[in-house]
């Protein structure tokens, strides 16, 4: 995660998904995820019917494939732990190919390996298909508090910054012959950090000095106020409730 | 440890969610506290009414840059920072909750790092708990140590070598009344806080260190570090004289209020160590009662939850079979209990002793900054 990783998640286009205004994409991702959360694991083919919607979804925002299937490997580790799951669980006990595996685990590692994935999927659509910026604007409209936007908007911003001030500094350990190895290395490692956050906190403190120069007074105007007509709303929620019917077709089934 | 969807059930998420939004709510509040605080002794507090924007974001930057930072352990193995309890020492525990949430909304909204649904669970464990009981534990150490910087870095490991095991615990627990697979409590603690506590001893290592190193270069940036500022001095024809003390600088606190809290802090640290890793070490073979109590103790936690969420949870709550990892587990769960009682008690009284101060207009950075 070098510099310009926000460049990386996004995808730019101008498909229908692109489009839409962020808050009504995070709304129907939310819900989306809600209802594959409270999805029975027994019903199988609902977990099916879910991955078609978000590859009907990844088509029409021309999410190639392959990116899709890069950016889910964020999930590995909890794979690992998903995997372990039917030879700890407790209960009733088959023999797979000489093993004797837990059904209760078999079937918590199905739910864990089923939901975890639909919802990084789920995330990672939204991400690729919405800028940084408006996903922000976003938030936002959604009600969360507008300080928390605020600071979340500039960890966004910044993020590249000290991102980079940390690479220079990793440059300049290097170019001195340093090369961390092992423990005994940590001090300078830690000191760098050390550094980093003394260079952060000031940074923020020129930064607002910058911006009560500029007339601010503790809140962001907001420019272009994003507006989402019905047909947009609609238009974005056709994937939760869509999944809601599945849902709803995996309990009664 | 980004726990992704579906590993803990609906409606404990949505209570973990509450539980965060509350805390998150709370945070801001403190969070303009904390960094105007911090505004007064240098800069005059006249500007700094809304510095908390950008400060915080700048340094929910930072945590998010540090944590990318790899500290090789061995043989091409690396860790990084959590940087919970690292946040909370050096810019206080409120900033410090608002800055990790921030950077774990948009790891899960950006990189689709934990789970959308996972977010209060995570925001639980990762942010609020490891801030609060490592923000707690190093100002309990920091008053009952000498007033040095090397007290100041020796707090600092122990409170982040703590945090993340309680992190763990905190997870278990969430776990244990949400979990969607029934894995025994026992086995589930006995992985995590053991991955956890060797995850904690490189934490704690690299926090000392870091904080080591800012309190070296600009004591006055570390918040857990107030009270240690050296007096200013000046030369006056050839000796040292005391600089006619500023209105900010005069920091004598009353002796006599500091005193109970003293001692309730001494106590709470003794609890900690005697629940924590007495309890677990004592012997091989408990009694009864102690297994009874840890039974006890789990199952209490589930009916207040129960009591709490929807009826749809399924609460299934393992016995422990291990007898000293359940007396052990009782004092872990103890601690914790303590650590986020023992916080209430703290900012009710810290609260009390800055609106007093306020009235007596001796407000003194050093006498707040609690």
């Amino acid at each position: 995660m070098g510099a310009g990783h926000t460049h990386r998640l996004h995808r730019h286009g101008d498909s229908p998904v692109h489009a839409l205004p962020p808050h009504t994409k995070l709304a129907a991702v939310l819900a989306f995820v809600i209802v594959v959360v409270s999805t029975p694991r027994e019903a199988m083919w609902a977990f099916a019917a879910y991955a078609v919607l978000l590859g009907v979804v990844a088509y029409a925002a021309r999410v190639p494939a392959g990116f899709l299937l890069k950016r889910l490997l964020i999930e590995v580790p909890f794979v690992a732990f998903a995997v372990l799951l039917p030879f700890v669980a407790e209960g009733e006990r088959v023999d797979v190919l000489g093993l004797s595996l837990s059904v209760n685990g078999l079937w918590g590692a199905w739910n864990v390996l089923a939901k975890g994935t639909l919802g990084v999927a789920a995330s990672v659509l939204l991400a690729a298909t919405t800028e940084l910026r408006e996903l922000l604007h976003g938030l936002q409209r959604l009600r969360l508090p507008p300080l928390l936007v605020q600071i979340a908007s500039f960890m966004v911003r910044y993020g590249d910054v000290i991102t980079d001030e940390m690479r220079r500094m990793r440059i300049a350990r290097e170019s001195r012959g340093f090369e961390a190895r092992g423990i005994r290395h940590w001090g300078v490692l830690a000191k760098s950090a050390g550094a980093l956050f003394i260079r952060s906190y000031e940074r923020g403190e020129r930064v607002h000095l910058a911006m009560v120069s500029r007339g601010y007074t503790g809140v962001m105007p907001v420019i272009d106020e994003v507006t989402a007509s019905r047909a947009q709303w609609s238009y974005a929620l056709a994937l939760p409730c869509a999944a809601l019917v599945v849902c709803l077709l995996g309990w009664t089934l | 440890m980004h726990a992704p969807d579906g590993f803990i059930d609906v409606p404990v998420s949505a209570a973990a969610g509450v539980l965060a939004a509350g805390a998150i709510a709370v945070s801001l509040r403190g969070a303009r506290r904390e960094l105007d605080d911090t505004a007064r002794p240098g800069a005059g507090g006249g500007v700094g009414a809304d510095r908390t924007a950008p400060l915080a974001g700048l340094v929910a930057a930072f945590i998010f840059a540090v944590q990318m930072l790899n500290f090789p352990v061995a043989a091409g193995t690396s860790g990084h920072l959590l940087g919970g309890a690292l946040a909370a020492i050096l810019v206080g525990p409120y900033t410090g909750v608002l800055c990790v949430s921030v950077v774990l909304l948009l790891q899960a909204v950006l990189f689709a790092d934990g789970g959308l649904t996972a977010l209060g669970v995570n925001i639980t464990t990762m942010a609020l708990t490891t801030t609060v009981v490592a923000y707690a534990l190093f100002r309990g150490l920091v008053k009952v140590l000498p007033r040095s910087r090397r007290s100041v870095t020796a707090a600092s490991f122990v409170a982040a070598l703590v945090s993340v095991p309680a992190s763990a615990v905190v997870f278990t627990l969430l776990y244990a009344v949400g979990g969607t697979t029934d894995v025994s409590i026992g086995k589930v603690a006995t992985a995590m806080v053991g991955v956890h506590v060797l995850i904690g001893l490189g934490e704690a290592a690299i926090t000392a260190l870091t904080v080591g190193a800012v309190i070296a270069v600009r004591p006055d940036l570390v918040h857990g570090a107030r009270g240690l500022r050296q007096k200013l001095k000046l030369r006056v024809d050839g000796e040292l004289v005391d600089a006619p003390e500023t209105p900010e600088s005069a920091e004598p606190v009353p002796a006599a209020a500091r005193s109970p809290r003293r001692v309730w802090i001494a106590g709470l640290v003794t609890s900690l160590v005697l629940a924590g890793f007495v309890s677990f070490y004592a012997s091989a073979n408990p009694d009864g009662l102690e297994k009874v109590a840890a039974d006890h103790g789990i199952d209490q936690r589930a009916e207040e939850h129960a009591t709490a969420d929807s009826p749809l949870a399924d609460y299934g709550v393992k016995d422990v079979d291990d007898a000293r990892l359940s007396g052990g587990l009782a004092g872990v769960i103890g601690v914790g209990v303590t650590v986020v009682a023992g916080t209430g008690v703290f900012w009710a009284v810290r609260r009390r002793r800055t609106a007093d101060d306020e009235r007596s207009e001796t407000s003194s950075p050093a006498g707040t900054s609690v």
